[in-house]
């Protein structure tokens, strides 16, 4: 394999991390995720092995791509690593990216381990050059993000670049007018039945027989949950789980009294069982909704009669009572957003937000944030806030990535059509939610070439921007001022926010914890207001008032200073117990 | 089972070991739940960790799952079936305590740390008085480690992770070395000396606690 871009995304990112690792593969981070599949496609075309990652939200943002090469086929192997994130940790919903496949007409591959994660890769590639198609490797959190023991195969490097053909001219298969796409239709769907006959002579798709009382058809990590809940269970795995395995799972159904399918999500191979004839329980007893486990499959195989209730322990019912306070994420202690976001809710601003750690915003006590659709939409529901004129002024808050990802566009479209947008750019020099990834804004790719350093401010002038202001997210007044100047201007306006990640290398160094002097407290709340982790009200020391002071913690401190420039009576000073 | 059982021939078939670490974001758990993996492929066994990333890690609820076994399925572990539990929060100890298998053994920090929402109003931090109605209900005795005073006195409070880890090692029975050797691989070598240091006081704080302890 030679090339491979992605944008990162929960629980996609450290596929390429790994990949950059390694030497001749050329990786890259591209600034969203159809522009990464297009780099992969084109690299696919010019005879290469090539890979695109991403997570499930950033198919959609693909899938224009990911048709048009459905239909092309390539010169060379495609394999598209989507990510899933069923339960939702770090996404703002959880579809099924198998759905894609039927729809754009590609193979889905899924493993159940970390040995498979690896292997079917390479199965990919085989399948990608047999049948000329992309195929998609569908992983998820519990692939993504478990740990297994994996036996590595020797390596096998590309070929030199001395031997590599010319980039092929052959308009017929590439050129997607609809003279030509017309007539590559059919070759897809004949293609998609060769690959469906295929499928029953596929290792992958496995029949394990044992019980000749329950069949189950299950794939992914899914698999290892019924091996778990089910060990006498015959079980026909589906490592290719689009196209459906037709003759395996008649074959399965005709040793077997009753079949199960367990599946996360959506019911894919369930409707495909159904559209064979075959009757089986599925969606009926698991749910559609949600992160599989084992406990919610042997729940599932409970209400089927297969397994014996587990009584609840009294512990449920204890926690229940208990009411144990929740402990949603936060902005991190240091955070530049809090300053930002700290001046909105003084300014009592509508924002529409946008995805990244940033989204936190929304959270009490800082309620800054009040719509978040999609990478990149914020921008564009403000410009739709300023069109609709309801007389309120909208702001849009956006990150750095995410500006680079589809921002730019809406921004665009907002000087253009001469809607007086605010645009605030948190700008952090890095994509911090998925762990420090480059982007262009960072002046250093994943390969860890030094390049060009994209200036926001800059981008938006070139844009069109006339009022376009940086600050420092610490200082609070700035920001302030900064927000009521902008939004009190007739055109569109950009304040960029720039400062480092706090969880950023160079601002870790620099950690200097505060501490509250518990006699100057007055306990009036307001540095409780900013939402930092790290302070809290202190039950063991009551102020003059009868309040409760407040309590730094010094582990979790980053010395910001935010809390110390709202202190109506200055009572937050350096010194904190741990400066390690 | 201890480890040390697990790793001899005879025992082998048997094993199945199940650990739930859990803390609050920036904790180090997901470091913590790293080596003892690390610790179990040493040992010869079949391993698997489950953990997630992204978004939860911002100071939120931390879970990590780490099987060891002959043979391991599923790398999420099924509630009541802990044979380890470990809360590197009290409040995060107490919101898992179902994991726990009635044989397993609770090992929880003492160590405080009120989330926002308890700043904000939203709920109490639970007293001394709801803990024990919990553990009562859970049918789990706490083995407490003061990790991070215990950390901060050897000089590095945020090696209070490690004190942890030492706790559970103690427990889980065995020697020293294979976990001094884990730690050293993912732990920078400027601070490996306070990281081994808070292994050792957590360990030293538990040893004869465990099954496996002579």
């Amino acid at each position: 394999m030679r090339v491979a871009a992605g944008y990162p995304g929960t629980p996609s990112t450290e596929v390429l991390e790994t990949l950059a690792s390694m030497d001749g593969v050329y990786t890259e981070w591209s600034p969203n995720e159809k522009v990464a599949l297009d780099v992969a496609i084109g690299a696919a075309y010019a005879g290469r092995r090539s890979l695109a990652v991403m997570k499930h939200v950033g198919l959609n943002v693909a899938a224009d791509s990911l048709f048009y090469v459905c239909m092309t086929g390539m010169q060379a192997g495609l394999v598209i690593i989507v990510a899933d994130d069923p339960g939702l940790h770090s996404s703002q919903g959880e579809q099924d990216s198998r759905r894609y496949c039927k729809f754009a007409r590609l193979p889905c591959l899924e493993p159940s381990d970390s040995q498979e994660a690896k292997s079917m890769v390479g199965l990919a590639f085989d399948l990608s050059e047999r049948f000329d198609t992309p195929v998609m490797v569908r992983s998820g959190t519990r692939i993504s993000h478990s740990f297994g023991l994996v036996e590595m195969g020797a390596r096998v490097c590309c070929e030199d670049d001395d031997d590599a053909d010319p980039f092929v001219r052959n308009p017929q298969k590439y050129v997607m007018v609809p003279g030509v796409a017309r007539r590559r239709h059919p070759i897809m769907e004949e293609r998609m039945e060769a690959i469906t006959a295929f499928a029953d002579a596929l290792g992958v798709n496995r029949i394990e027989r044992r019980s000749s009382a329950l069949g189950v058809v299950t794939h992914g990590i899914a698999y290892q949950y019924v091996r778990e809940v089910l060990p006498e269970a015959s079980i026909l795995r589906l490592g290719m789980s689009y196209p459906v395995a037709a003759e395996r799972v008649r074959s399965l159904a005709a040793d077997v009294d009753r079949l199960l399918v367990v599946e996360e999500l959506d019911p894919v191979i369930e409707e495909e069982i159904r559209l064979l004839g075959v009757a089986c329980e599925g969606k009926s007893l698991f749910p559609i909704s949600g992160e599989l486990s084992p406990q919610s499959v042997r729940e599932g195989c409970v209400k089927a009669g297969l397994v014996p209730a587990q009584a609840d322990g009294m512990v449920a019912e204890a926690a229940a009572s208990a009411a144990l306070p929740m402990r949603p994420p936060a902005l991190c202690p240091g955070c530049p957003h809090r300053g930002v976001y700290y001046a909105i809710h003084q300014l009592d601003l509508a924002v529409n937000g946008d995805s990244g750690c940033y989204a936190l915003g929304f959270m009490p006590p800082l309620s800054a944030v009040h719509s978040i659709g999609c990478m990149g939409a914020g921008v564009g529901q403000a410009h739709g806030v300023a069109a609709a004129a309801i007389g309120e002024r909208s702001v849009a808050v956006i990150g750095d990535s995410t500006f680079f990802h589809s921002g730019m566009p809406a921004l665009l479209n907002a000087v253009y059509n001469r809607q007086a947008v605010t645009v605030v750019v948190l700008d952090n020099r890095t994509t911090a939610m998925t762990g420090h990834q480059e982007n262009p804004g960072s002046g250093s790719t994943l390969m860890g070439e030094t390049t060009v350093e994209a200036d926001i401010g800059d981008i938006a002038r070139a844009l069109g921007v006339r009022h376009v202001e940086t600050v420092d997210p610490y200082d609070l007044r700035v920001v302030e001022s900064a927000l009521r100047d902008a939004v009190g201007r007739d055109e569109a306006s950009v304040v960029v926010a720039r400062r480092a990640c706090a969880l950023s290398p160079e601002a870790r160094a620099s950690r200097l914890p505060l501490a509250v002097d518990a006699g100057m407290c007055v306990a009036c709340g307001q540095c409780l207001q900013l939402g930092c982790p790290a302070l809290c009200s202190n039950a063991s020391v009551l102020a003059s008032n009868g309040r409760e002071t407040t309590r730094i913690d010094a582990l979790l401190c980053s010395g910001c200073g935010m809390c110390a420039q709202v202190c109506p009576v200055d009572a937050i000073r350096p010194g904190g117990e741990d400066s390690q | 089972m201890s480890y040390l059982e697990a790793c001899t021939g005879s025992a082998k078939a048997q094993v199945d070991v199940r650990f739930c670490l859990v803390g609050v974001g920036g904790q180090g758990v997901l470091l913590a739940a790293d080596i003892v993996a690390h610790v179990g492929v040493a040992l010869g066994l079949d391993v698997k960790k489950a953990e997630v990333h992204g978004m939860s890690q911002r100071g939120g609820s931390v879970v990590s799952h780490v099987r060891w076994g002959t043979r391991v399925y599923s790398p999420l572990i099924e509630k009541g079936t802990a044979s380890y539990l470990v809360g590197f929060e009290r409040l995060e100890g107490l919101r898992h305590l179902a994991m726990l298998a009635e044989d397993g053994r609770l090992i929880m920090s003492n160590h405080r740390i009120v989330p926002v929402t308890v700043t904000c109003g939203g709920g109490a931090y639970p007293g001394e008085e709801i803990e024990r109605r919990l553990f009562r209900a859970a049918g789990a005795e706490p083995l407490w480690v003061p990790s991070v005073s215990t950390a901060r006195a050897l000089g590095m409070a945020r090696a209070h992770n490690m004190v942890l880890l030492g706790a559970l090692a103690a427990c889980a029975g065995g020697v020293e070395a294979p976990w001094e050797a884990e730690i050293a691989q993912p732990v920078p070598i400027g601070s490996l000396e306070h990281n081994l240091a808070a292994f050792r006081a957590g360990w030293a704080h538990l040893s004869g606690r465990g099954e496996g302890a002579e």
